[in-house]
């Protein structure tokens, strides 16, 4: 490799770092405005007009805060613990490209090294909730674990199957498959599945288990203040743009679906923007179940990712193979993954609670009640 | 002390003692419970109370019968008009008071509208525990309707101190009607808004069904009252058992449930919420112009002797016991209150749930602290 091409990619490095930094503090606008608008609210107003500097002033905030380090704390083990989040948060990036040509590298093992880095930021959640040593942080870090083996697996299945469909790991031949039709109406049921899995991989609602503010507290990130605290969160933040991309890419079609009838420069750059536009769709519908969602509870979690996750997206990678082995036309596929949405809709609508409906409730009115007393009085045996 | 302390060296591991609060965002106020884990499964609990403790019972014997009426606007700070309310049925039945029909509506109108108040914010914060953030701030929105509107009748937001001994403190301003059909019509809707964010959310069933089921039987020995005990299957609300002021006069609903888990005291408290509406829009019709005090002496002294009240406060059977001994201040003031028998349920509603149900089922008894202390 010559010095130029170091230099190529320690530029294309700190650019990709850059403009990171930038989008993701400004995903935190986006966030608190469109919560306010489902809430009824303004968000933030203040700062710029409509509060566009907000960002600016949290981060200066951030930054100048004092840096706090409870007493007990496992200090190597504390400190690192905000790089081991944030660390593999960029380094996925590395090989995510924004079209053909604007990629720091593409790999052709691209999906195996996304799916290998992104499972090592869980590392870092482990690391904080033991380091802090605050029984809370302790609660989410194992939470996060308990949440990881339970989404992993589907994680990689829903993966699996688009490399099937497009015979390749690498990102961009993924991209440029879908010219044609995107994944999306391939594989509905992949789909699905990548943004559960997903969802729970970046811990937002409803699988905000491992920092639940009304459980835990926060979780591993209880004891983080300033500077750590900030990376923290920049860290979830790249990671929700990394799994919006990621969804863009393997199931939207990313810049090539559908295709553009223009040539040269301008088919580049309206590319770059369509590639944009629909990670930015993405991001508002995980805000968007952000606002709407309760949270689950962990073990309702793992029993949804093994017993629901684990097997559907089995049921996923054997149709897609059979279709791929046997060349048969996609919209069988299509027809399969649809039904199968609704066999599971209905399971899940059916399941859980045998007397969904308000009829538990029953409004007995006051002159009944007073002029027939209710018979339940005098069965009572009170101890 | 380390956690890794708590590892015994042949490997076993031992239960561990978790803190929830006193600064702990979903207890309601400060309230401490020390949970006895065993990973995320709660072996035992152990509620804590007092840090809220302000001596409320013994400053009243130190004020006048009609001082009295402010302090207990500070124990049930969601629901004040309720708290007063007992208090000064309590005086007037001591003193054999007639109160004028116009002051009861005026008081039932208020009530009422207090209770959808208080059980808008526990639809917000309820929304909050199971970890929705968007009902809190739809709950709050119609809180803050009432609480203007309170704002116009008794000239306070929250520390009203306008239910007095013998009726109370004035009548409505003039613009009162207008205002208050306004805020009637745009309840009606908001209960319905908000019941379609949240009741019918599949994750939100998840979470609360099921969850902490309690029986007839164990809510009669807790002395558990309220929504909380009507969940349970048992028809029993003060308004229809004992009907204290006008409440004979109006036809409503008593929600009932039947599992007793927390789904049901959400939605029965959503279901109150319309029931208070219909009482609210029954009294608007009744209601006539008069009078709003009873005659009396402005130093109240009543004769020697005790009574006890009971009222449906929104958290449930809100009871005073006033001893007087014929001076100007009360001899004795015992409160009954609802928020601290409905905890005491707790360490048993705990037992071998989750970590995350504790939250569930602490939001769903709705305690306000500073009744529970007192």
């Amino acid at each position: 490799m010559t010095w130029e091409a170091i230099g190529w990619y320690v530029i294309g490095a700190f650019g990709l770092f850059i403009f990171l930094s930038i989008t993701v503090m400004f995903l935190t606008w986006i966030e608190r405005k469109f919560l306010a608008r489902i809430q009824q609210r303004m968000g933030p107003m203040r700062v710029g007009p409509h509060g566009t500097l907000q960002p600016i002033a949290d981060v200066i905030k951030l930054i100048t805060k004092e840096d706090i380090l409870p007493s007990w704390t496992d200090k190597p083990i504390y400190w690192l613990a905000p790089l081991a989040i944030f660390i593999p948060a960029i380094a996925i990036w590395v090989t995510i490209p924004f079209s053909e040509t604007l990629v720091l590298q593409n790999l052709d093992l691209g999906l195996l090294y996304i799916a290998a880095i992104s499972v090592l930021s869980v590392l870092g959640l482990v690391m904080a909730g033991w380091g802090s040593a605050n029984k809370y942080s302790m609660l989410g870090g194992l939470r996060a674990v308990g949440q990881l083996i339970s989404y992993e697996i589907p994680f990689i299945m829903a993966i699996l199957g688009v490399a099937i469909l497009s015979q390749s790991l690498s990102l961009i031949d993924i991209v440029n498959d879908q010219s044609a039709i995107a994944n999306i109406i391939v594989q509905p049921l992949g789909f699905l599945i990548f943004l559960a899995a997903g969802l729970a991989e970046l811990g937002r609602t409803p699988f905000d288990i491992h920092h639940a503010e009304s459980e835990v507290v926060g979780g591993p990130f209880v004891e983080y203040s300033g500077a750590h605290w900030a990376i923290i969160q920049l860290a979830e933040y790249v990671n929700t743009f990394a799994i919006a991309a990621l969804i863009a890419i393997l199931f939207l079609g990313g810049w090539s679906w559908p295709s553009m009838p223009f040539t040269g420069i301008t088919n580049d750059f309206l590319s770059l923007v369509w590639f944009l536009i629909k990670i930015y769709a993405v991001i508002l519908l995980i805000f968007w179940i952000r606002g709407t969602f309760p949270r689950l509870r962990i073990d309702q979690l793992m029993s949804f990712g093994w017993k629901v996750l684990v097997p559907v997206s089995f049921i996923n990678i054997v149709f897609t193979a059979i279709i791929r082995f046997y060349n048969l036309h996609w919209s069988i596929l299509t027809v399969i993954s649809l039904i199968s949405i609704g066999i599971i809709f209905y399971l899940i609508y059916k399941t859980p609670q045998k007397s969904r409906k308000k009829d538990s409730i029953r409004i007995i009115s006051a002159k009944d009640a007073v002029n027939n007393p209710p018979k339940n009085y005098g069965d009572i045996n009170v101890r | 002390m380390k956690i890794s302390e708590n590892i015994n060296e042949s490997g076993s591991t031992v239960d561990m003692l978790i803190n929830m609060g006193p600064q702990h965002p979903s207890t309601h106020g400060v309230f401490r419970l020390v949970l006895q884990l065993d990973g995320e499964l709660i072996v035992d609990a152990e509620p804590h109370i007092g840090y809220l403790h302000r001596g409320s019972e013994k400053l009243c014997e130190t004020e006048s019968y009609s001082q009295v009426v402010t302090l207990f606007d500070r124990l049930d700070y969601v629901a004040n008009l309720n708290s007063e309310l007992a208090y000064c049925m309590a005086v007037e039945k001591l003193l054999e008071l007639q109160i004028p029909d116009r002051a009861w509506y005026i008081r039932t109108i208020l009530c009422e509208l207090n209770r959808i108040s208080s059980h808008m914010l526990f639809y917000g914060v309820y929304g909050l525990d199971v970890g929705a953030m968007t009902p809190v701030l739809y709950g709050f929105r119609e809180r803050e309707r009432i609480q203007s509107l309170f704002e116009q009748v008794t000239g306070a937001r929250m520390m009203h101190n306008y239910i007095r001994i013998g009726g109370v403190k004035e009548d409505t301003p003039p613009e009162f009607n207008e205002n208050l059909h306004a805020v009637v019509l745009e309840l009606e809707k908001a209960i319905e808004e908000c019941d379609e964010l949240l009741t019918q959310n599949e994750a939100f069933l998840a979470r609360t069904k099921n969850i902490s089921c309690l029986t007839i039987e164990d809510a009669i020995d807790f002395g558990v009252t309220g929504p909380i005990l009507r969940s349970t299957g048992l028809v029993e609300d003060v308004r229809i058992s004992e009907p204290y002021g006008i409440y004979d006069r109006f036809d409503f609903g008593i929600p009932i449930g039947s599992t007793g888990d927390c789904w049901d005291r959400y939605y029965i408290r959503m279901q109150e919420m319309r029931e208070s509406l219909s009482i609210i829009k029954q009294a608007i019709k009744q209601m006539e112009p008069g009078e709003v005090q009873a005659k009396m002496r402005r130093i109240v002294r009543p004769p020697k002797g005790e009574c006890f009240v009971r009222t449906e406060s929104p958290r449930g059977d809100l009871g005073v016991f006033l001893v007087s001994d014929g001076s100007q201040n009360p001899y004795r003031v015992k409160v009954r209150a609802p928020s601290f028998a409905n905890l005491q349920a707790i360490k048993h509603m705990l037992e071998g749930v989750y970590v995350a149900d504790a939250v569930v089922i602490l939001g769903s008894l709705d305690i306000v602290l500073g009744e529970v202390d007192r």
